[in-house]
């Protein structure tokens, strides 16, 4: 993998980085333009990232501003929110949101909720990060998707990239955002390539982009599983049926509005999303487009999710666990009574 | 320390235990200037009307005027009003859920902490914290927070903030320090250990204060916590000095915290005080207190940090019955008429329940606005 710090501007009309490279690239960009911005984390420094993300940040702006954290992000998470509250903006790298879950209560119960209860005072401008989701065979403890957990708490954003370029324009938005952000990637896309904007590149959040159009049914979904839509959109294309795929890029805001747009123009739907099916974004896309869409609709809004059990390790399991092509094909075929 | 050091057959009941060798902590070191008679009688003034407001908020509660959970700090005023005083005005501190009183020594106005447990547009959080979540940013009071421990690593957060913005924003030595206030029953929640660890690693100055009052709600801190009766071996632990000072006296509570805050702030590094106190009302408003005996309670109450600091003015002929009386009448008059202006202060409106979710508008979340409070205050 390449690390780009240093750009040849000839070719920066196609221009193609890794995830992992446009997240760093949003970081960097930002740490130079404020000095409130810092980023602490688990090996983010010395070790250059545990999964190379911050790769260089340290020899740039030094140990002051790249922070090494110990295993402990109750405790530095915590620290984080104070540092917010007092106007800092801190980047906070959870090398795995798994990991995130012994910090629930300063992630949940302080930053979504601090400007409420301080009537206005104190705001929590800090952006949560790291990897998200399974698919890398870590057994079910690493392998969590916190979108049902999370997205049920108001007060927080939350951001859901799936290529490269969004990946940069969000995180970009996410650190000048004044509210938490919870930003989750995926270390299955972090090598994934794309064409991404040099210099200032921001994508608002609350606004889905159209990933393929379609006439005969819509696709919903989030993050990592947009492609598995893409890909299940082509398989689907060969047998004459025709998918749009909707990246919705945030969950919280979530933009219905798009949705509703397609639903009305495909009158069929299929979510497809990483988290369980119970209390869900998935369930909750389902539920508004219930009340939005009722009369546009030709069969109830069709979900695929992945599997009500926790995450097996054998790898056979794994792929079928997840939301894959394979299913969501199965999902749209049975949705447009093609089954 | 002299509550400390009291022999035991005249005071039997002993709720923290003795420290043994670490009654000696360097805090109790050092020359102990007078202090001006007149800061003596702000701090009287400043206990009596955190007395008064919490003896008018326990009949609020009764009355049903205060909702929820009410915590009150009646016989732990020196520890706020002594560790305020030690401070400067924009040192930045947080507290627990017990948190009246250290609203009332930063500076709140009496009516907006009432107002904000009545549930009114007037409180300090218009009426969407209560009485566990006082914020005032004009007098850097990060909170009020109700869980356990959890303020800690927000403390920490605070400190390590004001030297960011010093040191490496704009390049001059460190300033602040940030104090974070627990109770005992807080030493055994994970979130503390992990501030301490950070603190004490990332030369963070910022003093853990435990109020400690003897009880985790209803069980004793022997019951609670392994070493008890030595808690600064928690932070010793941590690579952080700790001190042991007496919180029922707040000439002690001002002389050593003045002390250890300028250690921290001179060293740039974190501190712990094993702060020993005694709650005499109950954990919150439904607490009987069983497990404790009333010759305990009539001992502490003997110990009286208000009774101490009169004792100290009177015995130096620096404190009239007629300036007394007169504080008592003005003390009486400030906290009536807070219940009066929190009764008259409207419901929020229902525009407040969607407005402070975000900073920015969108879908059904209206925005954000400081409390009256602040309106026009220089919030820098």
């Amino acid at each position: 993998m390449s690390t780009v710090t240093v750009i040849d501007p000839t070719m920066s009309a196609t221009r193609e980085i890794e995830f992992r490279d446009a997240l760093r690239e949003a970081m960097t960009q930002e740490m130079r333009r404020d000095p409130r911005v810092f980023l602490l984390g688990e090996e983010v420094a010395q070790y250059n990232g545990a999964y190379k993300v911050s790769k260089g940040m340290l020899d740039e702006f030094g140990p002051r501003r790249i922070i090494d954290t110990p295993i402990s992000e109750s405790g530095f998470a915590g620290m984080a929110i104070g540092a917010a509250m007092m106007g800092l903006r801190p980047i906070v790298e959870f090398m795995s949101w798994s990991f995130s879950l012994v910090a629930a209560d300063p992630i949940l119960n302080n930053a979504p909720k601090m400007l409420y209860m301080s009537g206005g005072q104190f705001g929590c401008p800090i952006v949560f990060r790291g990897n998200d989701g399974a698919g890398g065979q870590l057994g079910s403890t690493h392998s969590w998707c916190v979108e049902g957990l999370f997205s049920n708490v108001p007060g927080l954003k939350m951001v859901i990239p799936s290529c490269p370029e969004d990946a940069k324009g969000l995180m970009t938005t996410a650190i000048r955002d004044d509210d938490p952000v919870f930003f989750l990637e995926s270390e299955r896309m972090l090598g994934m390539k794309g064409h991404v904007p040099e210099g200032d590149y921001l994508v608002p959040f609350g606004q889905a982009k159209v990933r393929r159009e379609g006439t005969d049914c819509t696709l919903v979904s989030f993050g990592r599983p947009v492609n598995f839509c893409l890909d299940a959109a082509a398989e689907l294309a060969k047998e004459g049926i025709s998918c749009e795929v909707l990246d919705m890029r945030t969950i919280r805001p979530l933009d219905i509005d798009s949705i509703v747009r397609s639903v009305r123009k495909t009158n069929y739907c299929v979510v497809v999303d990483q988290s369980w099916s119970f209390g869900s974004p998935g369930s909750e896309v389902a539920s508004q487009l219930h009340q939005h869409c009722f009369d546009d609709l030709d069969n109830f809004v069709h979900r695929v999710h992945s599997a009500d059990v926790p995450t097996p390790y054998a790898f056979n399991l794994e792929q079928e666990y997840l939301p894959n092509a394979r299913r969501i094909c199965e999902a749209v075929r049975s949705c447009l009574y093609r089954a | 320390m002299s509550m400390l050091s009291e022999p035991s057959t005249s005071r039997p009941f002993d709720v923290h235990g003795s420290p043994g060798e670490r009654t000696l902590a360097p805090a109790a070191t050092g020359r102990r200037d007078p202090v001006d008679p007149a800061l003596c009688r702000q701090w009287l003034r400043d206990m009596l009307l955190i007395r008064e407001f919490e003896n008018r908020c326990m009949q609020q509660y009764q009355d049903k005027k205060i909702g929820g959970f009410c915590h009150i700090y009646i016989g732990q005023e020196a520890v706020a009003v002594g560790c305020t005083a030690a401070v400067r005005p924009n040192d930045p501190i947080v507290t627990a859920y017990r948190d009246h009183g250290h609203a009332l020594a930063r500076g709140m106005a009496a009516r907006h902490c009432m107002a904000e447990m009545f549930g009114k547009i007037g409180g300090c959080a218009k009426g969407k914290g209560g009485s566990m979540h006082m914020f005032d940013r004009e007098h850097h009071l990060y909170g009020g927070h109700g869980i356990v421990g959890a303020q800690i690593p927000l403390g920490v957060g605070l400190a390590f903030a004001c030297k960011y913005m010093d040191e490496v924003i704009d390049g001059r030595p460190n300033s602040r320090v940030a104090l974070a206030f627990l109770g005992d029953g807080a030493l055994n929640q994970g979130a503390i250990h992990e501030a301490m660890n950070l603190a004490g690693l990332f030369d963070i100055p910022c003093v853990i204060i435990c109020e400690n009052n003897g009880y985790s709600m209803g069980t004793s801190i022997h019951r609670g916590t392994t070493m008890g009766h030595d808690i600064i071996s928690k932070a010793i632990g941590y690579g952080i000095d700790g001190y042991v000072v007496d919180g029922m006296d707040v000439l002690s509570v001002y002389h050593d915290m003045s002390a250890i805050v300028e250690k921290c702030r001179r060293e740039s590094r974190p501190a712990f005080v094993d702060m020993r106190c005694y709650r005499f009302k109950g954990h919150s408003m439904s607490d009987p207190r069983k497990y404790r005996t009333t010759e305990e309670e009539l001992q502490y109450a003997s110990d009286d940090p208000i009774g101490r600091l009169k004792l100290h003015l009177e015995e130096r002929g620096e404190l009239s019955d007629a300036v007394l009386k007169d504080m008592q009448r003005e003390i009486r008059d400030e906290v009536r008429e807070s219940i009066a202006w929190s009764e008259a202060s409207p419901e929020p409106p229902m525009t407040e329940l969607y407005h402070d979710v975000f900073v920015e508008p969108h879908g059904p979340y209206n925005g954000t606005s400081l409390p009256k409070m602040l309106q026009g205050k220089d919030l820098r």
